[in-house]
């Protein structure tokens, strides 16, 4: 039971990563009907950064404020620059494009900082904590993705810029008219995206170890949470990314074992896919003949 | 113009072969690879270019061809050339069977799962269900065919000579397809959904079985490509390999038979070059093409060397 226990607990841990991630591409998605397969690259990519600066002397938290600022900075540019001119193109295009994000990220940070493991600092240092079931780690990080998660659930609930960057997504031409920016709306989900992505990363790298190919297990798993959740539904999707952590860890003791992983979410992903492809929470889009 | 382009096609398959016997042994494996990513790439460009079903995971397809083709050589004695038809059928099942559920939705969703199924290749030839098999992380080791009835060229010479012929018949048999009733029904398809559904053309159906079709030639692509190389262990099969086939394709031109082979040449030479610079380039290089022929050049090589020609005709 304890062992049972302990699972659950750090799948809560891993869980909260993955509904960060999840989060972050179900706002694009969204907003653009994009699914943006660099999201991962991007977070990796920001860790990197965030490893530069403590490197460099700055303070942990210093250096996440930092981190967080430029990725999303990143995000708005990227959106601006590549995604704009995309607008009404075929899926294939975006797609070619977000593939060529992944590859530019990917070999840009093994480039600049080599693709040897690196440590990456924790915040929440010290022995395990409620009873020794938790490390202190885990307990950080799920409180600081709950309190990302918070912050944007409130962000989009109750502030203006919140609901006009929902108007945007939802229906922009109205929103154009009623005087919203939708394209400044555009870049500025884009960043929050990256940024949640960029807080996703640093609170990973510690329990897995940075490298350049990081991501790419987080994003399968973030992708499941969202297909699981219901791609158009963001609180389906957090809900979804904890879902698969829990999942992910039960079935990594007590199934699968560790080495099938990654074929779990792609399991995962195929079963919802078939089963229901709306996810637990979406509604079946009807499109219009 | 209509018998022109046959004539040259034929030309340069014979240019292609006397190549055979004047580049130097390292080149000669260098143009079997170029054959080899060209019929694993046309694989692609029929279902993603000729019926609009994105597919981000067919290095899976050759990674299930090589193995096959691996284990029947090394464990069961099988000749190489007669690995191949077994290789067809099998990762035509495959393709079916992952196509049944990934194809009744709609583009993204599809990309999305081969991405997984990409990701996910490795870890599954790891699994020590199957060691006993796939020779687990170390892998599988083949011989090098030696050439038949006696002739006097060496096994690299005989090797390339193979692949171009099965290459060329493949090529044959995808021009003849896309041509056809069924190329019809698959571009349909693509353009339109419903109009097609309307016309009679039962779309799930076209759509699995054009899925099967093209895993298996990207199937047969990895056979070949595992008798050139002579090697497979799981690592050489990450997602990465189904990026760059991707990558291929869109640098060729989605929707052209002629195109596979550009986007063959693009990625069997390009690491070569670009790896000279950095351990990182060929990735960066990857990227920044990607990108810039989506904006620039939609229609990839072969659609923009068709243009040219259009015009100067």
């Amino acid at each position: 039971m304890d062992e049972f226990l302990h699972q659950v607990l750090s799948g809560i841990a891993s869980g909260g990563i993955y509904a960060s991630v999840a989060l972050a591409l179900v706002m694009i998605f969204q907003a653009t009907h994009h699914v943006n397969f660099a999201q991962g690259e991007m977070a990796m990519f920001s860790t990197y950064i965030a490893l530069a600066l403590i490197q460099a002397g700055v303070p942990y938290w210093g250096a996440f404020a930092i981190t967080v600022t430029a990725s999303m900075v990143i995000g708005a540019v990227i959106q601006r620059v590549l995604l704009t001119p995309m607008a009404g193109s075929p899926v294939l295009a975006s797609v070619g494009v977000f593939i060529g994000l992944l590859l530019i990220f990917n070999s840009v940070a093994g480039w600049l900082f080599g693709y040897t493991l690196k440590q990456f600092p924790s915040p929440f240092e010290g022995p395990p904590v409620l009873g020794g079931f938790v490390t202190r780690h885990d307990l950080g990080s799920t409180a600081v993705t709950l309190v990302v998660l918070a912050g944007v659930y409130v962000f989009f609930r109750f502030t203006n810029l919140g609901l006009a960057m929902r108007a945007a997504a939802y229906n922009p031409v109205s929103s154009r008219l009623m005087g919203i920016r939708v394209g400044f709306m555009l870049s500025l989900g884009w960043g929050l995206a990256a940024g949640i992505g960029a807080v996703a990363g640093m609170m990973i790298a510690p329990v897995v170890f940075l490298d350049p190919n990081m991501m790419s297990g987080v994003l399968l798993y973030a992708f499941a949470g969202a297909l699981l959740g219901g791609i158009a539904n963001p609180l389906g999707a957090v809900f979804g990314g904890f879902a698969i952590g829990i999942i992910e860890n039960l079935a990594g003791a007590y199934i699968v074992g560790s080495e099938l992983k990654l074929t779990l979410a792609l399991v995962i992903i195929v079963v919802v896919l078939t089963v229901r492809p709306a996810g637990l929470f979406g509604r079946v889009v009807v499109s219009r003949v | 113009m209509r018998i022109l382009l046959p004539l040259a096609s034929v030309l340069l398959v014979i240019a292609a072969a006397a190549l055979a016997f004047v580049a130097s042994d390292y080149r000669l494996f260098q143009l079997t690879m170029v054959v080899v990513y060209a019929v694993a790439i046309l694989g692609l460009a029929l279902v993603t270019g000729f019926n609009g079903q994105i597919s981000l995971g067919h290095g899976a397809f050759y990674a299930v061809g090589a193995y096959v083709t691996a284990i029947l050589m090394s464990l069961y004695d099988v000749p190489y050339w007669a690995t191949l038809p077994v290789s067809a059928v099998v990762c035509a099942v495959i393709g079916f069977l992952i196509g049944l559920p990934a194809l009744r939705l709609g583009g993204l969703y599809l990309a999305l799962t081969t991405f997984a199924l990409a990701v996910a290749t490795p870890q599954l030839l790891k699994y020590k269900l199957f060691e006993g098999w796939t020779g687990g992380v170390q892998g599988l080791t083949l011989d090098k065919p030696d050439p038949p009835f006696g002739l006097q060229i060496n096994a690299d010479q005989w090797l390339y000579l193979f692949t171009l012929g099965v290459g060329v018949v493949l090529f044959i048999l995808a021009g003849n397809l896309v041509r056809g009733r069924i190329g019809l029904a698959m571009r349909a398809i693509r353009d339109h959904p419903l109009a097609a559904e309307a016309t009679g053309i039962d779309v799930a159906l076209f759509k699995t079985r054009t899925f099967a079709v093209s895993a298996m030639f990207t199937g047969i692509a990895g056979s070949l490509g595992a008798i050139a190389v002579g090697f497979v262990a799981p690592d050489s099969f990450t997602v990465l390999l189904s990026i760059t086939l991707f990558v291929g394709l869109v640098v060729g031109g989605v929707a052209s038979i002629a195109g596979p082979v550009f986007g063959g040449v693009f990625i069997a030479f390009l690491p070569n070059v670009a790896e000279e610079i950095s351990k990182a380039a060929p990735g960066a290089v990857y990227g920044v093409v990607l990108i810039a022929f989506m904006y620039l050049l939609p229609s990839g090589v072969a659609g923009g060397l068709g243009r040219l020609l259009r015009r100067a005709a």
